[in-house]
C-alpha cells in the first residue's frame, strides 16, 4: 500500500509583513522539509525575528500563508501550535520560578499534566548537569544554562518542529558550542525538524539546509551544498557574502574578537 | 552531524483538545500565579497593609467627622469602620486587578508573556485562566483582611462571609478584566504610573467606598452622577450587600456587564488578528 509523503514541517508561502510603511518581510516563501535541520541565515535586521513572530502567531499573518506539518496557522492555530516548540531570541523563563517549575508550567500550557511532565524532564535531562539544578531559581543560572533550559523546555511537549531564534546570541564561544551540540543531540533523539535562525555561519553544518534572508527577502534556499554550488562559491560563508554583498569574516570567532 | 533528513516521530498528536487539556492548562496557570504570589511576600504584606492603614488610621480619625446614617443594607447606625470595610475589600481587589495588569506588562517586557501566548489553547481561555488565577489570589487577601478587621469591630454575621464570596469573585473578575484591558494599552512598565493616577485613584475616590452616595449628592450632584457611573461603586455595593446576605440587583448587573465588556476588550486586544498587541513590534 502506498503511503502519502509527509507534509513539510513548515511551509512559508508568499508571506509579507510591514511595520507601518517599512516592509520587514517581502513575499517570503520557503519550506522546512520534514526531518531537516534548516538554518535561516541572515544579518541583523533581515526579518528573522519578525518571521518567527508570525510563525508563532504573536503577529497575525495578513499576507501569505504559513503551514506547520500541513496545518494552516490561520485556520487551525491550535493544531499548528501544538506541533511547535520555540526558543525565542529574548529570554522568556520566569526568573522567580525554579527550573523545574518553569518546565512544568510550560508543559501545562500544552496540556501535559505534572507527573508526565516530571518524567519527561528526567528523560530529556538524563546525564545532564542541569538535572542537579532543577530546584534552583532561574535567576541563579548563567546565561548559557538559561539558554539550555529554554531549549529543553521547547522539547517538553514533544513537538515535531522546533524554532530557535538566534539561541546563541550573547554567549561565549564555549557556551555556543554546547548549545549547538545540545540542540543537535535533542533533534536527533526526538526526531524533530528544526528551523534555526542565525547570523553566525559557523553554526551551519555542511549537511544542513539553508535559507538566506536579507532585508526581508529570500535570496537563496536549499541544501548548503546546492546554495554554495549555485553561487560558484567555495563555502557557505563565501556564498553568503556574495548573496548579501556583505564582507563576512573568516570565522564567527574572528567576528567576535 | 548528518542531520539533514531525520525520520519523523511515529505518532502525531490526536486532533483537538480534550477537557483534560484545558484543565491541566488552567491548573498550571493558577499554580504559577500562586507561586509568584507566595514568592513575593512583600506584595502580600503591602496588599494587606494598605487597607488596614485606611481602617486603623483613616477610619479612626474620620469616625466623628463622617458619621453615617442608617443606609441599606445596614439596619442600625454603624461605625465608620464598618461602612468602609466593603470598600476596602474592593480596594484590595482593585489593586490586585491592577497588579495583574502590571505583571502582564512586566511579562511582556521580559518576554515570558510569549510563553503563555504560544500555547496551542485558545487565547481567550489563556486570558480567562490568568484572570481567574489573579482573582483567586485577591479573594484570599480579602478574607485575610476580613479576619483582621473582625478584631476592629467589623463583624458581619458568619453567613455573610459565605454570601460575600460570589460578590468578591465577580468584583475581582471585573477589576482584573479591566487590568488586562489596560495592560494591552500600556506598552512600557514606566507608563504604568499613569494607570495609578488616571484609573486607580479616580475609581476609588469617585465611588461609594469611603462615603455613602447620598452624602456625595448633597455636596455635588455632578460628582454623584460620576460616582454612579463608576463601575467600582457597583462592585463595592455588590460586596457590601452580599456581606450582609443581601443582593443589590443593579450592582449585580452593572458589575456583570462591565466584566463582559472589559474581558471582551482584553480578548480582542490580545488577539493577534484583531488587537493592538499583534501590531506592536516586539
Amino acid at each position: 500500500m502506498l503511503t502519502a509523503a509527509p507534509p513539510p514541517a513548515l511551509e512559508i508561502e508568499g508571506v509579507s509583513h510591514s511595520y507601518g510603511s517599512r516592509k520587514a518581510l517581502d513575499d517570503v516563501s520557503f519550506e522546512v522539509p520534514s526531518g531537516s535541520f534548516t538554518a535561516l541565515l541572515g544579518p541583523n535586521g533581515a526579518g528573522k525575528s519578525t518571521l518567527f513572530s508570525l510563525i508563532t502567531r504573536l503577529f497575525v499573518t495578513r499576507h501569505g500563508a504559513i503551514r506547520i506539518l500541513g496545518r494552516d496557522l490561520a485556520a487551525e492555530p491550535g493544531e499548528a501550535l501544538r506541533r511547535l516548540g520555540v526558543v525565542f531570541q529574548a529570554r522568556t523563563l520566569d526568573l522567580d520560578l525554579s527550573i523545574r517549575q518553569n518546565l512544568v508550567y510550560h508543559a501545562a500550557l500544552h496540556g501535559v499534566p505534572r507527573r508526565p511532565a516530571l518524567a519527561r524532564i528526567d528523560e530529556i535531562l538524563a546525564g545532564s548537569d542541569l538535572l542537579e539544578r532543577l530546584g534552583d531559581k532561574a535567576r541563579h543560572l548563567s546565561g548559557g544554562q538559561l539558554r539550555r533550559v529554554e531549549i529543553v523546555r521547547a522539547f517538553m511537549h514533544r513537538p515535531q518542529l522546533i524554532l530557535l531564534d538566534e539561541p546563541t546570541v550573547g554567549l561565549d564561544i564555549r557556551s555556543r558550542a554546547e548549545i549547538v551540540a545540545e540542540v543537535r543531540r535533542l533533534v536527533r533523539e526526538e526526531q524533530a525538524s528544526v528551523l534555526w535562525a542565525t547570523h553566525l555561519i559557523d553554526e551551519i553544518d555542511e549537511s544542513d539546509s539553508v535559507v538566506v534572508l536579507d532585508r526581508g527577502r529570500v535570496l537563496a534556499k536549499g541544501p548548503v551544498s546546492e546554495v554554495v554550488e549555485d553561487e560558484h562559491a567555495g563555502s557557505i560563508r563565501e556564498a553568503f557574502s556574495r548573496l548579501t554583498g556583505m564582507a563576512v569574516p573568516a570565522s564567527d570567532r574572528e567576528a567576535a574578537a | 552531524m548528518s542531520s539533514a533528513h531525520l525520520p519523523l516521530p511515529a505518532a502525531s498528536p490526536a486532533r483537538g483538545f480534550s477537557a483534560s487539556h484545558y484543565l491541566v492548562c488552567f491548573k498550571g496557570i493558577v499554580w504559577r500565579e500562586a507561586l509568584r504570589f507566595l514568592h513575593q511576600r512583600e506584595r502580600f504584606i503591602s496588599a494587606l497593609v494598605r487597607p488596614l492603614l485606611w481602617l486603623f488610621i483613616f477610619a479612626a480619625g474620620f469616625r466623628q467627622v463622617l458619621g453615617v446614617s442608617i443606609v441599606a443594607p445596614y439596619k442600625t447606625y454603624i461605625l465608620y469602620e464598618v461602612y468602609i470595610a466593603p470598600g476596602l475589600a474592593g480596594m484590595i481587589l482593585l489593586f490586585n486587578g491592577m497588579q495583574t495588569s502590571l505583571s502582564m506588562v512586566y511579562d511582556r517586557e521580559t518576554g515570558s508573556m510569549k510563553t503563555l501566548l504560544v500555547s496551542p489553547l485558545p487565547r481567550w481561555f489563556l486570558l480567562v485562566s490568568k484572570l481567574v488565577a489573579g482573582v483567586a489570589v485577591g479573594v484570599v487577601q480579602v478574607y485575610v483582611f476580613f479576619a483582621i478587621a473582625w478584631f476592629w469591630e467589623v463583624r458581619p454575621a458568619p453567613m455573610g462571609y459565605i454570601t460575600v464570596l460570589p460578590a468578591l469573585i465577580l468584583a475581582g473578575l471585573m477589576l482584573g478584566a479591566l487590568g488586562m484591558l489596560l495592560s494591552s494599552l500600556v506598552s512600557q512598565l514606566e507608563n504604568f504610573a499613569g494607570v495609578m493616577n488616571f484609573v486607580i485613584f479616580p475609581m476609588y475616590f469617585a465611588s461609594s467606598a469611603l462615603y455613602p452616595l447620598w452624602r456625595v449628592r448633597e455636596s455635588s450632584p455632578l460628582l454623584y452622577d460620576i460616582c454612579l457611573a463608576n463601575p467600582f461603586t457597583h462592585a463595592v455595593e455588590l460586596i457590601r450587600f452580599a456581606l450582609y446576605g443581601q443582593l443589590d440587583p443593579t450592582s449585580l448587573w452593572v458589575t456583570l456587564g462591565c466584566t463582559v465588556v472589559f474581558l471582551g476588550g482584553a480578548v480582542i486586544a490580545y488577539d493577534p488578528a484583531r488587537g493592538v498587541i499583534g501590531r506592536k513590534r516586539g
